[in-house]
């Protein structure tokens, strides 16, 4: 039961603000999708280590292959976010096989590389991809040949809650297998998972790959709801945003990016509406405080709390 | 076809620097030898060559009968190599419980298991009890490792490297760090393990390299000077002038 306690209360959460806030259904949704692609970077740098700051090379991809999907093959939207997880996971396999052979600042570069051929190569490839102008005419058939796609966006804040939550629960049966505690024994000491006989780097691969397909699953869906694909889904200020927002919140636990994210861009949100010139001040002014004060992120606030008031207590008794 | 490690002619060279030469060595099934030699003499070279850190610039190492010099570290452990390092290696934010549980999830090839919960198999979780049990650390199960004592921490690595079931065990400066009121926790340990492993233990404490060994050789400069008995090895002269100083010191 405690192993579903977050997904049920992010539903009921989401439900609640479809309700309070019919005319910002845009914005929430956009925070879904920001969750998906952030759940898939605590993955890779959260549980197996691995140092990433490119991970909007996979979102990219999965956006331009669902985009494309949907124009020239199918509209349905469920197998065009599978479209996206396979080309996802396919581009994190093939560049993960380089990359993982790397480690530290090497891995970070090369992520960042990745992405940006990327995004150079979409925006060559302008008959294919439409170039700057970005890719047009995305027309998606109702989900499950039931829910239309609305103008005022009910049925994406719907469709994107229900993919976050699948999202949400498959990473947390991965994290808890085997498999997801190998990922967090490679983190912590790679020698030592080598020393008692894992292939460290087919491990590593594997991870990249999941992750990769997450992030996949995220560009499709942005792709399918707003219907339209950019260049700005290969951009490296989304993949450092992505990161930024899983720090806050706090690696290494699913939870952490949910939050995280929710966080980031409510203020975003509200701090660029109330001064569109200095937004950027507070974002900075938070990030600074979390990574001072709280350098687990916000997850950590509560456990610290507690510590304190029974520390406080312990205090008067003595 | 003999059993255990069988190593032949081992070279390793960095560049001009020669630092092991020509070692043969046997480590038959049940042995226990220790490797001892001054600093610089090649000893953690020569593990790091038995279980493929390093790769040898000749020479070759089998394993009951076949040649393992081309298997990389994981696939020697896999079949049956194991080590403890010189420097307590563990996954430090995981619990001793959870060290373990690695431990024996990968002896058992289950490490790609993407759906079952890791910590739901009976077998696999009485097996952890027994082992924290046997080091007397029951009480220590679900605590960091990076919470622990550095003793403490030494005793876990020797409990994880056991839960691999390994057939041959390099225990590289098992006491080292250890306060010597606890030394005694690392020797009744290696004192119970299982009679069949072949165990080699590189120590510079020559108190327990005496307590538990009964084979010595001696590495000087990358080479073997003598292998024998400890009776042996402690009358011989050449020995005998390295540890006690000859009038170099």
């Amino acid at each position: 039961m405690r192993d579903h306690l977050v997904p049920i209360v992010m539903g009921l959460v989401a439900v609640g603000l479809f309700f309070a806030f019919p005319y910002d259904l845009a914005f929430l949704t956009r925070v879904l999708v920001t969750i998906v692609l952030v759940l898939s970077v605590d993955l890779v740098l959260g549980y197996a280590g691995i140092p990433t700051l490119g991970q909007a090379a996979m979102f990219g991809t999965g956006a331009y292959a669902a985009g494309l999907f949907a124009i020239h093959v199918w509209g349905d939207p469920l197998a065009g976010l599978v479209v996206g997880a396979v080309a996802g996971a396919a581009i994190a396999l093939v560049s993960g096989l380089v990359l993982m052979r790397t480690r530290g600042l090497t891995v970070i570069m090369l992520t960042i590389a990745v992405a940006a051929i990327l995004h150079e190569i979409a925006n060559r490839a302008r008959d294919l991809t439409g170039g700057a102008d970005g890719l047009r005419g995305i027309r998606m058939q109702p989900v499950l040949g039931l829910w239309e796609f609305d103008f005022i966006g009910r049925t994406g804040y719907w469709y994107a809650l229900v993919v976050v939550i699948v999202v949400y629960v498959g990473l947390s049966i991965l994290t808890r297998s085997s498999f997801g505690l190998g990922l967090r024994g490679i983190h912590d000491s790679p020698e030592r998972m080598r020393a008692i006989g894992a292939p460290v780097y087919w491990r590593l691969v594997t991870a990249y790959t999941i992750g990769g397909g997450i992030a996949g699953i995220a560009g499709a869906l942005n792709a399918q709801i707003t219907q339209l694909v950019s260049l700005e889904g290969f951009a490296f200020s989304l993949s450092a945003e992505a990161l930024i927002m899983l720090i806050l919140g706090g690696t290494g636990r699913l939870v952490g990016a949910v939050i995280g994210v929710a966080l980031f861009m409510t203020v975003h949100h509200f701090a660029a509406a109330n001064d569109p010139f200095n937004w950027l001040f507070v974002i900075g002014a938070m990030v600074l405080v979390v990574v001072f004060f709280l350098p687990q992120g916000i997850i950590s606030l509560p456990g610290i709390l507690l510590r304190h008031l029974r520390g406080g207590r312990d205090a008067d008794r003595a | 076809m003999q059993t255990g490690l069988e190593v032949r002619g081992l070279s390793k060279n960095f560049g001009g620097l020669v630092v092991s030469e020509d070692i043969s060595f046997d480590l038959p099934s049940g042995a226990r030898k220790a490797l001892i030699g001054p600093n610089g003499a090649g000893k953690s070279t020569f593990a790091n060559l038995v279980t493929g850190i390093l790769r040898p610039s000749s020479g070759t190492i089998r394993f009951d009968g076949s040649d393992i010099g081309h298997l990389d570290e994981a696939a020697r452990v896999r079949l049956g190599i194991a080590k403890t390092f010189q420097v307590t290696t563990l996954f430090r934010r995981l619990t001793v419980r959870e060290n373990l549980r690695l431990g024996i999830i990968e002896r058992e090839r289950r490490g790609f298991g993407l759906f079952r919960r890791a910590d739901r198999d009976a077998a696999q979780e009485a097996e952890i009890d027994g082992l924290l049990s046997d080091f007397e650390m029951t009480d220590l199960a679900d605590v960091p490792v990076e919470n622990l004592a550095y003793g403490q921490q030494r005793l876990v690595e020797l409990a994880l490297t056991l839960s691999l079931k390994p057939r041959v065990l390099l225990l590289d400066e098992p006491a080292a760090g250890v306060p010597s009121s606890e030394v005694h926790l690392i020797s009744d340990a290696i004192a119970r393990l299982p009679e069949d492993l072949a165990v080699l233990i590189i120590e510079h404490d020559m108190d327990l390299v005496f307590r538990v060994a009964t084979s010595i050789v001696v590495l000087v400069q990358g080479r073997i000077l003598v292998e024998g008995t400890p009776a042996e090895v402690a009358a011989d002269a050449r020995v005998r002038e390295l540890y006690l100083g000859g009038g170099h010191g």
